[in-house]
């Protein structure tokens, strides 16, 4: 308990604003996420779709 | 380490794992639906007289009934083709759980990256407030223009429904920063504009909701399809809270 209020502590003090070597990363993330999802779940290839079919139905995205 | 390949550590414990859970509560829950629909669809696919056909809604071809070609012609052609398609049973649950961790770890890399822009998650219970983000922007928000569908219901062209989805995707998350980060009265109001505007807009819907699919199937299919979600988010933010602690902690 003692260590967890030490960390917010901490935490308010390095919740510091984005850097620009911090923000390279992010976007990749971010952007290697938004590539991930729409190729799964967006993609127009027959395979892709039929394999992908019961999540997607699941998942309540656009489908067929 | 490095902070790129933390950022993915973290979210694919938190997609695997999340993906797994969803895959156990979709063969529990949503899957078994879906097959049932499937029996309507073959159903009304070999009976010219069923309410799909007659109302001019295609049928729901995966590529077996040769016969059903001639009604997928038709316009809202709801339509698999002849494609490759996982076989029945183990390869089809197979690759259902393949999606389900590979797009978990996708949806993971989002809440974890979007989550870095305000300083990194702290703790699973922080993760947990931003997986309800998640729900809210990726099902709840899109669900109420595009409620969750069954095989063999009509649909709109889908091009135009991926769009719209993307949008209120787009408009919601937006909402959402300006709600909790931005503060101030002129965000606020725009925000709810963000919030309202795709529904005021509209969905694009088909000519006909017309389908062979029971209502009452389709319902239930709606609520589990909400509360399946909603536990994938939960945990999704829960998890990638926990580890983001463990990998990246306050670097």
């Amino acid at each position: 308990m003692t260590t967890r209020s030490t960390k917010s502590a901490s935490d308010q003090n390095s919740a510091v604003a984005l850097t620009a070597d911090r923000a390279v990363p992010v976007f990749m993330a971010a952007l290697l996420g938004i590539f991930i999802i729409g190729g799964v779940g967006f993609s127009h290839i027959e395979a892709v779709h039929n394999a992908a079919h019961d999540y997607r139905h699941s998942m309540a995205f656009p489908c067929h | 380490m490095d902070y790129f390949r933390s950022i993915v550590v973290v979210a694919a414990i938190a997609g695997i794992v999340a993906g797994i859970g969803m895959t156990i509560a979709q063969q529990l829950v949503t899957v078994p639906m879906i097959l049932k629909a499937e029996l309507f669809e073959a159903q009304s696919a070999s009976d010219g007289s069923s309410p799909a056909t007659a109302a001019g809604v295609a049928a729901h071809d995966h590529g077996a009934q040769s016969e059903a070609h001639g009604h997928a012609e038709q316009a809202g052609a709801h339509d698999h083709g002849d494609g490759w398609a996982p076989a029945d049973g183990i390869e089809r649950t197979a690759f259902t759980l393949l999606a389900n961790v590979v797009t978990g770890v996708g949806f993971a890399l989002l809440l974890v990256a979007a989550s870095e822009l305000f300083g990194g998650l702290a703790g699973w219970r922080q993760g947990v407030f931003w997986g309800l983000a998640g729900f809210v922007i990726f099902t709840l928000a899109p669900g109420l223009g595009l409620a969750p569908e069954l095989p063999a219901m009509p649909a709109a062209e889908l091009g135009a429904r991926q769009i719209w989805w993307v949008g209120t995707v787009v408009s919601t998350a937006l909402a959402l920063w300006l709600l909790f980060y931005v503060k101030s009265l002129p965000a606020t109001v725009l925000a709810f504009v963000l919030l309202i505007a795709p529904h005021v807009i509209g969905a694009p819907q088909p000519a006909s909701h017309e389908s062979p699919i029971p209502d009452n199937l389709h319902h239930s299919f709606i609520v589990a399809v909400v509360l399946t979600t909603l536990v994938f988010w939960g945990l999704l933010g829960g998890l990638a809270g926990y580890a983001r602690e463990r990998f990246i902690g306050h670097a």
